[in-house]
């Protein structure tokens, strides 16, 4: 090989440049979420589908909501345990999680997803966290 | 070159597979999705064939204007916006000759001429606002009300061009800050979106009447146009009204008794 040395050199000063953002944020991982339920609901024992679903599935639940509500006028949900609701995220869901922080923006944050729904939707009022 | 009873079988075990992949794969795409038999009907919601308002102008004044004006625009969370040229508005008040300029001149009798008139979305038959929509965020319910879905929006304003009413409006800006107070039980819009007056779509799911005829002390009446027997029918049956601008089709739910 020609010019071994100054090639070998090169790639490792490149591949350490390439790989820089990886070293420097070694062990740095951002810790994992835990969101937190209001006593509220903690009081209800399950949401209107069980929780693995809701964890997994709320976007589209909540995507079916709206096309319900807003194109066909149905606004009742039968959920589990024959549970009825009124389709509506700042009437239902936000009254059991009325803490938004916590609870929405935290797992947001941490999957890097800016759900637009706050931007018509009301939010519920918080108390800044001292 | 023929096929053994090996090979046949092989690649017939093989085709079979393959047919059950695209259904395996539908179902694990689907297998979280939610169905039709989830959501009841509301048996407290009024329901109508056509709904449509009735206004009954000898019974207006200016209070109750105002107070209709107030009840719709502070449920709806409708932003109040100084600047004319991007003000918000769902139901406003205009004059007789601006409502009705075909039928106005210029030796009106005095009543008319100075009477302020409620105008709002028509919630038209053959609404020009739907046929124009190019996302399909307007739509014409199957009750006849004009409905706007938000999250479809894109803020192209074909359908402000294609009103000839003026109904529409268009947020200029975020209208959050233009909002008195807020009706936590309502979303607001956001930048980028046309609002307008849905004959309070969301109270009928309720069992309750448009805010503005709730409002109104009597003089505006709204109910089912297809049964002979509602109130609507029988008020229109009996006493004179006009609509506006007949002339091009659109065909008004909206009535106003002279």
């Amino acid at each position: 090989m020609y010019d071994g040395g100054k090639i070998l050199t090169g790639l490792i000063i490149g591949i350490a440049l390439f790989t820089l953002p990886f070293w420097f944020n070694l062990g740095k991982a951002a810790k994992i979420p835990e969101p937190k339920l209001t006593p509220k609901a903690e009081k209800a024992k399950f949401c209107v589908e069980s929780k693995e679903y809701m964890q997994a599935e709320h976007m589209a639940l909540l995507d079916k909501w709206r096309d319900w509500v807003v194109r066909d006028g149905n606004r009742i949900y039968v959920g589990l345990h024959d549970k009825k609701y009124d389709m509506s995220l700042q009437n239902t869901c936000m009254d059991c999680h009325s803490n938004k922080k916590k609870f929405c923006d935290e797992c947001h944050n941490y999957a890097d997803v800016t759900p637009y729904c706050w931007e018509c939707h009301i939010e519920p009022k918080e108390e800044e966290e001292k | 070159m023929g096929l053994n009873r090996r090979e046949f079988l092989k690649i017939a075990g093989v085709s079979v597979m393959g047919l059950g992949a695209p259904t395996m794969a539908l179902n694990a795409l689907f297998k979280n999705q939610l169905n039709a038999s989830q959501i009841s009907p509301n048996p407290k919601a009024l329901h109508a064939k056509r709904w449509a308002m009735v206004v009954d102008l000898k019974k207006m004044n200016k209070e109750i204007v105002e107070k209709c004006i107030k009840a719709c625009h502070s449920i709806h969370n409708v932003p109040h916006i100084p600047d004319k040229k991007r003000e918000i508005k769902w139901i406003w008040e205009t004059h007789f000759e601006h409502a009705f300029p075909e039928q106005a001149h210029e030796h009106m009798d005095e009543v008319l001429e100075h009477i302020p008139v409620p105008v709002f979305c028509n919630n038209c038959e053959n609404p020009p606002c739907v046929q124009v929509c190019p996302t399909k965020a307007t739509f014409q319910r199957e009750d006849g009300i004009v409905m706007m879905d938000m999250h479809r929006c894109i803020g192209c304003r074909f359908c402000m061009a294609a009103c000839p009413y003026g109904s529409r409006s268009f947020n200029w800006q975020d209208p959050r800050p233009f909002i008195v107070k807020e009706n936590p039980e309502y979303p607001t819009r956001t930048k980028g979106v046309v609002e307008k007056c849905e004959f309070c779509a969301e109270r009928l799911e309720k069992g309750l009447m448009p805010a503005c005829v709730e409002a109104s002390e009597g003089a505006m009446i709204f109910g089912d146009l297809a049964d002979p027997e509602s109130e609507v029918r029988k008020i229109l049956r009996s006493r004179y009204s006009i609509q506006r601008k007949p002339g091009l089709g659109t065909r008004p739910a909206v009535y106003y008794l002279i």
